[in-house]
């Protein structure tokens, strides 16, 4: 019987052959025809980490770091290997309650999933780092990870470092998929101007990833990774003592100091009233400090040197004297009579010295800063016979101020510049329907009318002066550590302008003599230092605002430019002081403790009270408190409607006997209309989606 | 012959085979090290405190050469004689798992001895194949009568509906191996048309909408009758006989299989045919009745490992990754690593040149058997030789088509490569049986 079957052998052979033979054909397939399977393993076990690269440093002209890297830490959690965590241990020592943990744990858990790390409490303070790192063995799951920070060492510079933050979605749309989400970015200042130059170059680390995504060493051992580059430093102008010294003198009030060399452009010290500490922008309570800064009316953030924009005042004086001279309407000696005012316009411009002879010749009118003087000087500028309308002549003054850097942002590598104002013939023409002449801005001569500067544009105008007719672009980085021809950010620093052409030195000289006069026996006699000499402008220039639907005369802004020694000038000087009064009481000294700190290195001891009385007087606007309530009550009525949330509101509610009255606010009929609207428009945008949901 | 005399163990053994089984155990081992190792282990140190899964296979292997060498010792004449008491110590055991079992991965088929996981399915193969090698090599046996057909496929059913009873279809499947051996023995072919055919109507059951298919079904029984009209003069019959089977075939469509799909099997083996076959689950409403889950997400899961395991083997390519290079089987993305997808290491590691050359160890070992098979004198040795070729085919087969996307994942490992011990154990002692009782060719056994 079984000898009869034999044959069945052979199909049996043959079953098991055919069916290795469909085995091998899939395999051929799987593993030769199909070549997607490779791509789809690296896909599952390999993770492109990103190294991020230490920023560059920023030096000051002594290479001391104005700010530096440091490491905070981080408690970053994995929320799976959580389970078993101390959590009351923990929530004691962070001082946060159990809900609160949770609510933590179940974002970390979204954010980045069940096996991967994710930030429970950012920017540790040093004193909860040391108790955690402490008792951390006890906290499975949570562990402490290092973060590089900024910090600041001199507690300065805030306005002009900037700061950084993670880059948001507007940068990285804005910026075509160059930064990635959690990528740290310069969000102001020199951090977000030299953004290329201080973040470095990323890296490329390939991590090997296990089927729960946690990492479990380098792929290929690292063959592939490209090692982060670090940011370059820079080197700049700065000179972080006397940076230190301006923020203190103009703490407390409301303006600005520029101080540069004007031999380079350099920008040795730059500060802005009110002020902040930068490091109060890095720490655990960045956020708080950052928040509160921005609500405050007064706005620390601002940074005045580049985004006020003021009226020059009398500092305009010898540079409306130098275009009157190099376009030759008026010679050194020219002078007029001035007896108090000037009649020359319908209207009288008047002067603050009357006595005879004060302003006749360009001297004594720069010393005594002569406005009926001026008055002339500006209308002779105009009504120029060499053209043939004031029109043409304002053009031409246009022409010099802009390339004097005004009226346009002068270029500072410093982000959000303002430009300031020089009024040209269309503005003019728009508001006197084309009919005026040189008398309809005569005050332009006294730095009045619609001129408008920044601190650091009269600081450069200074420089102009002090270089006998050229500057260059203020700026503050003097070199990038392995600068190399691609780097071409630098390069319009580096290039001359010359924009006075036709004056002889010795007419520089005298224009000099009369400002060497207003600090010898002028206006800034509180300038003077002994053994230097020193040429300076004060400018006082009038302040109106609108509060409560009044216009309130303010006290007027109080300015001062100067340039020193006069010899070899070595740096010049733009003080602004808002609200302060004359500018010899406030602005002439500070430039002048500027200008010694920096020229001889330190202070005398008998300026130290200068110093101190400066730097402890409180001369913020009176206003500011009544801007202040009046912007939060506002915000807080803005948000009471838009919530229903009373909690704001009532701080601002008037009292009555010391019980605070519980009706509504007075519902006015212009209240009432935009409430309403709005409550409209908030329906409306209701039906409207649900309309779309249910069509 | 005179081996009672001259009781050598080496007289008659076919080394070819035993050379092949320490083949097969040393890649087995070196995959379930490429799986477990990580960088930094210390090798030697591992190796000896069998706490890894690869030192404790290496305890399985050395227990299974014990066993080995007991039954290269034993007299041929004792298989015989015990077949059917091993058979019953088998179906004692499988009995035996319903009181005392643990709960093991969902399996209701594991007796905990210790720190020992006995599977008794997996030990029933062995009792199942001797007793059948025993039935059908008895004188009085005639396996032309049909009554010898029952009993023979009651042999096979027996255990296998049992260990349907404790979840482990899979395992179960197994036991249609056997039908090999029946057909070497002289099986009329009409039983594998029936079986073939009835295969053919499940697959096409699945994978055609139930009125298409019963449309076509119609269909061809008309076609019969119109054409067998002209070429049989029993025209009666012929009715009768094409309405019996299209009966059948409408019955097996329209009511077996949804019942064995919805009460027999197992919801994820339902998902896994599905997920295999690529089509929703027509059933899966009424599984899910008395489930709870989601049926989408079983889904999901059921196609990830069969996604995951193409996705190692196709990564290996030509010539593969290297050893130990493989990141999908040595990072956990392929489930059930070890065991049942042993074959992906394999894949990964050593590409198609490494699967082909396992594949050819694995027919030169099974082509062996069959010719060992054959030069029996004793219808006993022979169709347990059959038995033994018949089930190793049946796992390799399985297996290795289930890791690359032919077969739906049933649980049943890659003979002596995949971990586990009592697999390696009963494995080996089918094999070294069959190398005693081939020792003994010459013989004739009753």
């Amino acid at each position: 019987m079984s000898v009869f079957n034999q044959s069945r052998s052979n199909i049996i052979r043959l079953i098991f052959l055919g069916l290795f033979l469909i085995i091998v054909v899939q395999l051929f397939n799987l593993q030769i025809i199909q070549g997607k399977y490779k791509q789809l393993a690296m896909d599952n076990a390999v993770f492109a980490k990103v190294k991020y690269p230490d920023r560059g440093i920023i030096y000051d002209r002594k290479n001391r770091p104005i700010l530096n890297n440091t490491i905070m830490y981080d408690l970053v959690v994995v929320p799976n290997e959580a389970r078993k965590t101390d959590t009351f241990g923990l929530c004691e020592i962070l001082g946060i309650d159990t809900a609160e943990f949770k609510k933590r744990i179940l974002e970390a858990r979204i954010k980045n999933g069940p096996y991967r790390p994710s930030i429970f409490e950012d920017l540790l303070e040093p004193q909860l780092q040391a108790r955690l790192d402490e008792n951390i063995w006890k906290f499975p799951g949570f562990a402490l990870v290092e973060r590089p920070v900024r910090v600041y060492p001199f507690n300065a510079a805030a306005h002009i470092m900037g700061y950084i933050g993670e880059a948001d979605s507007n940068i990285i749309k804005r910026s075509g998929g160059f930064y990635h989400m959690g990528d740290y970015v310069g969000r102001n200042g020199m951090e977000a101007y030299y953004e290329r130059v201080l973040m470095g170059q990323r890296g490329v680390e390939f991590l090997l990833k296990d089927n729960k995504n946690r990492l479990v060493g380098n792929y290929e051992k690292g063959r592939f990774d490209t090692p982060a580059i670090r940011g370059r430093n820079l080197h700049t102008y700065i000179d972080i003592e006397l940076q230190q010294l301006a923020e203190k003198l103009i703490s407390g009030k409301v303006g600005s100091v520029v101080a540069l060399d004007p031999k380079t452009g350099g920008i040795l010290a730059m500060a802005s009233g009110p002020n902040f500490d930068p490091n109060a922008l890095t720490g655990p309570d960045k956020q708080t400090n950052y928040t509160k800064m921005v609500l405050d009316v007064s706005a620390p953030l601002l940074n005045r040197a580049i985004k006020g924009q003021y009226p020059p005042g009398s500092t305009y004086k010898p540079l409306g004297a130098l275009i009157a001279l190099d376009e030759g309407v008026i010679s050194p000696s020219s002078g007029i009579g001035c007896t108090g005012a000037y009649y020359g316009c319908n209207r009288v411009v008047r002067c603050t010295e009357h006595w005879q002879g004060h302003s006749a010749n360009l001297r004594l009118s720069i010393a005594w800063s002569c406005n009926s003087f001026f008055s002339d000087v500006f209308r002779r500028t105009l009504d120029n016979p060499a053209y043939h309308s004031s029109r043409a002549g304002l053009v031409k003054w246009t022409e010099y101020m802009r390339a004097f850097g005004m009226g346009h942002r002068i270029g500072v590598d410093l982000p959000s510049e303002d430009g300031g104002n020089v009024p040209d013939t269309t503005q003019y023409d728009k508001e006197y329907r084309r009919s005026w002449n040189s008398c309809t801005m005569v005050t332009i001569g006294i730095g009045q009318d619609k001129l408008t500067v920044t601190p650091l544009q009269m600081a450069n105008t200074m420089a102009i002066i002090a270089n006998k007719g050229f500057y260059y672009i203020p700026h503050f980085v003097k070199n990038i550590e392995n600068e190399t021809e691609k780097d071409t950010v630098l390069n319009k620093f580096r290039q001359k302008h010359e924009v006075l052409t036709h004056i002889p030195d010795d007419v520089y000289e005298i224009v000099q003599d009369g400002m060497q006069d207003v600090v010898e026996n002028g206006t800034a006699k509180v300038a003077r230092i002994p053994g230097i000499n020193i040429c300076a402008k004060t400018g006082t220039a009038e302040n109106k605002r609108g509060l409560d639907g009044k216009v309130i005369q303010l006290k007027d802004n109080s300015m001062f430019v100067c340039f020193a020694p006069r010899e070899d000038p070595k740096i010049c000087v733009a003080v602004v002081v808002e609200n302060a009064g004359y500018g010899a009481t406030w602005a002439a000294p500070i430039g002048s403790l500027i200008v010694e700190k920096y020229l001889t290195d330190s202070l005398r001891t008998e300026r130290m009270a200068e110093v101190k009385r400066i730097s402890e007087a409180n001369i913020m606007p009176d206003f500011l408190p009544r801007v202040q309530f009046i912007t939060d009550s506002t915000r807080a009525w803005k948000w009471f409607n838009l919530t229903k949330d009373s909690a704001y509101i009532r701080k601002y509610m008037p009292t009555h006997n010391g019980i605070r009255r519980t009706a509504p606010l007075p519902a006015s009929n212009v209240v009432t209309s935009v409430r309403d609207q709005m409550i409209n428009k908030n329906l409306y945008a209701k039906r409207s989606t649900t309309d779309k949901n249910n069509p | 012959m005179n081996n009672q005399r001259n009781p050598t163990i080496s007289k008659g053994v076919d080394t070819t085979l035993i050379w092949l089984y320490l083949l097969l155990v040393a890649i087995g081992l070196l995959s379930i090290f490429s799986v477990t190792y990580h960088e930094g282990d210390d090798v030697l140190r591992s190796f000896l405190n069998f706490k890894t899964d690869y030192s404790k296979q290496l305890i399985f292997f050395a227990v299974s050469l014990l066993i080995g060498l007991f039954i290269l010792l034993t007299d041929s004449k004792f298989f015989t004689a015990t077949a059917n008491i091993w058979y019953a110590f088998g179906i004692l055991l499988l009995l035996l798992v319903f009181p005392f079992h643990t709960n093991v991965h969902g399996t209701e088929s594991i007796i905990r001895l210790g720190g020992f996981n006995l599977q008794p399915a997996e030990l029933a193969k062995l009792f199942v194949c001797l007793a059948l090698a025993k039935y059908l090599s008895r004188v009085e046996t005639d396996f032309n009568k049909t009554s010898s057909h029952l009993m023979a496929a009651g042999i096979i059913f027996l255990p296998a509906l049992i260990t349907i009873a404790q979840k482990e279809t899979g395992l179960a499947l197994v036991f249609l191996a056997f039908f090999l051996v029946m057909f070497r023995e002289g099986l009329p072919a009409g039983y594998l048309i029936v079986g073939f055919s009835l295969a053919v109507l499940v697959v096409a059951t699945l994978l055609l909408d139930k009125n298409v298919l019963a449309i076509i079904l119609t269909a061809i029984a008309i076609l019969t009758i119109y054409f067998g009209w002209r070429f049989t003069r029993q025209r009666r019959e012929l009715v009768i006989i094409v309405a019996v089977v299209w009966a059948c075939c409408v019955g097996v469509q329209r009511f077996a299989v949804p019942f064995i799909f919805t009460k027999v099997l197992q919801k994820h083996q339902v998902e896994r045919i599905f997920s295999l076959i690529g089509r929703e689950n027509p059933y899966a409403k009424l599984n899910t009745v008395e489930g709870d889950e989601a049926p989408v997400a079983v889904k999901k899961d059921t196609d990830y490992n069969v996604r995951q395991s193409k996705i190692a083997i196709g990564s290996g390519g030509f010539a593969g990754r290297g050893f130990l290079k493989g990141t999908q089987t040595r990072f956990d993305f392929v489930p059930e690593q070890r065991t049942d997808f042993i074959f992906c290491t394999i894949g990964e590691g050593f590409g198609f040149i490494g699967c082909v050359a396992v594949l050819g160890i694995y027919i030169f070992l099974l082509l062996r058997i069959v010719n060992m098979a054959e030069r029996q004198r004793s219808v006993f040795s022979r169709c347990y030789a059959y038995g033994v070729a018949s089930v190793f085919f049946f796992h390799i087969a399985i297996n290795i088509c289930m890791t690359i996307g032919l077969a739906p994942v049933i649980g049943i490992p890659l003979p002596f490569i995949s971990y586990g011990g009592t697999s390696l154990i009963s494995f080996s002692t089918m094999l070294f049986i069959l190398v005693r009782l081939d020792a003994d060719r010459q013989m004739v056994l009753r």
